[in-house]
């Protein structure tokens, strides 16, 4: 699959074959008529300046559908970000005389490390430390402009900023203002369909997935954190040129709540969404203009508001209208895939794929896994049994780095993964699936084995997405839902959910699978497809390590057993051999 | 040292405070397990309650101090009702934005209706203080921290050693065993946010008469009360109550000793310096998500 092979399918290499950038011609088009538009068009003062308000807030909008509608991390500190930019703008440009656009990169650069620092500090938490730090962060960064006198000018805020020579009048400098939220849409809508955007649904749809198919997620969310702050920061020192003037207020933690309510109103998940809602939200107080004679009250308002919209109307207006038109339009027929899916387990040599060696996992005082040894022989089926609460599934997450081992060593075909965070794991091979399932909802069947074959180290897909696309499909038609590729999860059976984890693990190629009670929730003839994809597994030469209660497909599947019991090994060895040990007959149907 | 015992004192007496309004954060959020943004809020509208009934209206200290935990109650109703209840299935972000939304809702309806001219309410006794030896024993403060001890006490008796309160408990660990038993899991919710309402607006009223009334003041007492949470451990009760002591201290020698305008920045300072270093917090255990 290295150089863009013949074997590719004409339906799916045709509509990719063109270049990107030519795919999205009109786009461009459409931007650079409004470009022309800014820039012709004659406004009147009024006008000027409410477009500029409107162009300069949607690009920090922009950011907040990135962070909280792709990524599902929340920033309540994106007007401190906006006036990073402005103040960097803002005082180089009238207090340093320095150029305009070193100040405006500046700015950029700064709010993208303030972001990526603020997020290293709290994105390994949960969501609402992160609403609290940058909260706090807001109060923060307005305590500082206030209070810096010496280089903030305080609440007298800083006058006289400076414009590029190229846009000094406020006519060019809009249209230039245009042109930069056309670039930033640009580069915001398609975010989803990059392999970074991929990573941030997953992670918003289910982190612990995204973990385990080989995702970075702190690294991920902490990209979107600093890509919305740079936004933020961008669209700040954009602000300062168009209005000359900046003060604190105008960067304060309402302003902040401003902005959210934007990107609610309009759709979180959608650049379109942030542009509708930054629209409405500065033209409908223009034109309530009394509200604002009474101080709070149209703030009083936004925040019913966002209660409303959260309530009745979570995707937003974009949301709304978008599902309206989803219905008119056809789905895209899946093609089929030319070649059926290869599996190639790395293999650095040796008999034994998986050593465990002595692996504990202690709770507390709870033992739940006790030193335990496991040797998994490269190909075939391996099962690991036992009663309830014998710490088999503890076992697979400690196999899999969603809990640390207390003790114990693990080799994966020779590395050492004992200490490895979950994604670089399935980096070194492992592939694994949830007793329940862990799917990425708002994604469809294809876009969740695409991200597992995705997997670093996979070296079966080239280049590009026609080839990542490929794989995919192979993977689903591996498992029979081929045809269904551009389905939402949520129109699968659950049988059929449990397949897809399947295909998402098969995808990335690993070098040993893990199956976590895969037989659990199915009837008896989606039992027996099972078998059957085990066996056709197993068949290319890939590893299985299985956890399953079902002593049929046990014993039926699986070469080699290890019996787990209280979180110890109580016997190991050839299936039949161990199903009529007589301490594993006593653990299971106890002693006479 | 004189300075010291002083500021030791009134450390105390403001971290009193935000442990209370830190216990009615922590009870929320292990009955519905989100945060909630407009817990300072309730401090807020409480101590205004106040203004209105015992300076406006001149009603008594006392009646007011009930009509006011009263009406307190009744928001704590309405919150519930009006911005939990209806998201109680979906997950966390969305709860956490509409509480954020009703702290904005809340704060700017008071703006709106009271102005921005910040309030006086007296405080509950004629006597300001008595000197004791080096130390100046303010009333009010005295008054904070014995109601404080008070409500820790009440606390403990209550969760631990009343039937009611072990429903909650119950409720807060696993609302479909508390179900299945047959407590009324949308009763025992209710019930915890009007607790915690009538909490936090008792710390509202408390700390009015130190501070000024203010729009202001809920976001900053409930910022403070968060970083008290953080600084214990998330939802341990003792561990709110020792942060939020131990942030008024901080937070009163930082403004003695290093800087008055950031006196409200040592709560994000420590905050932060927990999160990176400590993030389960002094009692905290960190807990892993089940697989």
């Amino acid at each position: 699959m290295s150089a863009p092979s013949d074997n590719m399918p004409i339906v799916v290499a045709a509509p990719r074959a063109r270049p990107l950038l030519l795919r999205h011609l009109p786009y461009f088009i459409g931007a650079a008529v409004l470009v022309g538009l800014a820039a012709t068009t004659p406004f009147d003062g009024y006008l000027l300046n409410i477009l500029m308000q409107a162009t300069t807030f949607a690009i920090a909008v922009f950011g907040l559908s990135v962070v909280l509608g792709l990524c599902g991390q929340i920033n309540l500190a994106q007007a401190a970000f906006f006036g990073f930019g402005a103040y960097a703008v803002g005082i180089g440009t009238s207090d340093y005389h320095l150029s305009y656009w070193l100040c405006l990169l500046a700015g950029f650069v700064i709010t993208l490390l303030a972001g990526a620092l603020l997020g290293m500090s709290t994105l390994r938490l949960g969501g609402h430390y992160l609403a609290m730090v940058t909260i706090s962060f807001q109060q923060i960064v307005t305590l500082v402009m206030v209070n810096t006198i010496w280089l903030t000018h305080g609440p007298d805020g800083v006058s006289g900023i400076g414009r590029p020579d190229l846009f000094k009048s406020q006519q060019t400098y809009l249209a230039f203002c245009v042109a930069v939220l056309a670039l930033v849409g640009y580069v915001v809508w398609h975010l989803p369909a990059t392999r970074l955007g991929r990573a941030m649904r997953a992670v918003r749809d289910n982190e612990l997935a995204a973990g385990v198919v080989g995702i970075d997620v702190f690294r991920t969310k902490i990209s979107a954190f600093a890509l919305c702050a740079a936004l933020g920061g961008l669209a700040g020192g954009l602000f300062a040129g168009g209005f000359a003037y900046i003060s604190p207020d105008q960067f304060s933690f309402a302003e902040s709540i401003v902005f959210l309510t934007m990107s609610l109103l309009g759709g979180v998940a959608s650049p379109i969404g942030s542009a509708i809602g930054t629209g409405l939200l500065i033209l409908i107080p223009e034109w309530l203009r009394f509200l604002k004679s009474i101080p709070g009250l149209y703030l009083a308002i936004y925040g019913l508001f966002v209660i409303l919209i959260i309530r009745y109307m979570p995707d937003g207006i974009w949301g709304f209208v978008k599902a309206f038109l989803d219905r008119w339009r056809s789905k895209p027929r899946a093609p089929a895939p030319a070649a059926p899916l290869q599996l190639k387990p790395a293999n650095v040599g040796g008999d034994i794929v998986l050593q465990v060696i002595g692996l504990s996992k202690y709770f507390g005082g709870l033992k739940a896994v006790d030193g335990v040894d496991i040797a998994v022989r490269r190909g075939g089926v391996h099962a690991l049994i036992g009663p309830n609460g014998s710490g088999k599934t503890t076992t697979l997450n400690v196999l899999s780095g969603l809990y640390k081992a207390t003790a114990g060593r693990i080799m994966l075909d020779g590395t050492d993964i004992t200490v490895m965070p979950p994604h670089l794991r399935t980096a070194a091979g492992l592939g694994r699936t949830f007793q329940n399932i862990r799917l990425f909802r708002s994604m469809t069947a294809l876009e969740n084995v695409e991200i597992g074959a995705e997997r670093p180290g996979n070296r079966l897909i080239g280049a590009g997405d026609a080839a990542l696309t490929e794989r995919a499909l192979q993977a689903l038609y591996f498992v029979g839902l081929g045809p269904r590729a551009h389905e939402l999860i949520s129109s699968f059976s659950y049988g059929h959910q449990r397949l897809i984890e399947i295909a998402r693990a098969l995808a990335a190629n690993p070098t040993l699978l893990l199956l976590d009670e895969p037989a659990a929730g199915l009837n008896s003839t989606e039992k027996l497809e099972l078998h059957e994809l085990l066996k056709r597994i197993a068949a290319q030469g890939l590893t299985i390590l299985i956890i399953d209660h079902d002593m049929t497909l046990v014993s039926e599947a699986a070469q080699h057993i290890t019996v787990l019991n209280f979180g110890r090994r109580i016997a190991d060895g050839e299936s039949l051999a161990v199903l009529r040990h007589p301490d594993v007959v006593t653990a299971y149907l106890g002693s006479e | 040292m004189d300075l010291a015992l002083q500021l030791l004192f009134t450390g105390v007496g403001i971290g009193a405070v935000y442990s209370l309004v830190a216990l009615g954060f922590v009870l929320i959020f292990r009955a519905t397990n989100v945060v909630n943004f407009a817990q300072g809020e309730f401090s807020m509208v409480a101590a205004y309650l106040m203004v209105v009934f015992a300076v406006d209206l001149g009603w008594p200290y006392w009646l007011s101090f009930l009509l006011a935990l009263a009406g307190m109650a009744l928001l704590g109703v309405i919150f519930n009702l009006g911005v939990y209840y209806p998201l109680r299935h979906r997950s966390f972000l969305p709860v956490i934005i509409a509480t954020i939304g009703a702290s904005i809702l809340m704060a700017n309806s008071v703006l709106a209706i009271y102005g921005p001219q910040p309030q006086v309410l007296p405080g509950w006794f004629d006597t300001p203080g008595f000197q004791l030896g080096p130390v100046y024993l303010d009333s009010q403060y005295l008054l904070i921290i014995a109601v404080t001890i008070v409500m820790v006490i009440f606390n403990f008796w209550f969760f631990e050693r009343t039937m009611l309160g072990k429903k909650l408990q119950a409720t807060s660990q696993d609302k479909e065993m508390a179900s299945l038993l047959g407590i009324s899991v949308s009763t025992m919710i209710m019930i915890t946010f009007i607790y915690s309402a009538v909490l936090g607006g008792l710390a509202g009223i408390l700390v009015a008469p130190v501070l000024f009334v203010s729009i202001q003041m809920g976001s900053t007492i409930a910022l403070k009360a968060f970083a008290a949470t953080i600084i214990g451990g998330f939802g341990d009760v003792t561990g709110a109550i020792i942060g939020g002591l131990s942030l008024g201290i901080i937070e009163t020698f930082g403004a003695a000793y290093v800087s008055v305008p950031y006196k409200d920045g040592f709560a994000f300072l420590v905050l932060v310096l927990f999160l990176v270093f400590r993030p389960q917090g002094i009692f905290g255990e960190r807990v892993a998500e089940k697989a």
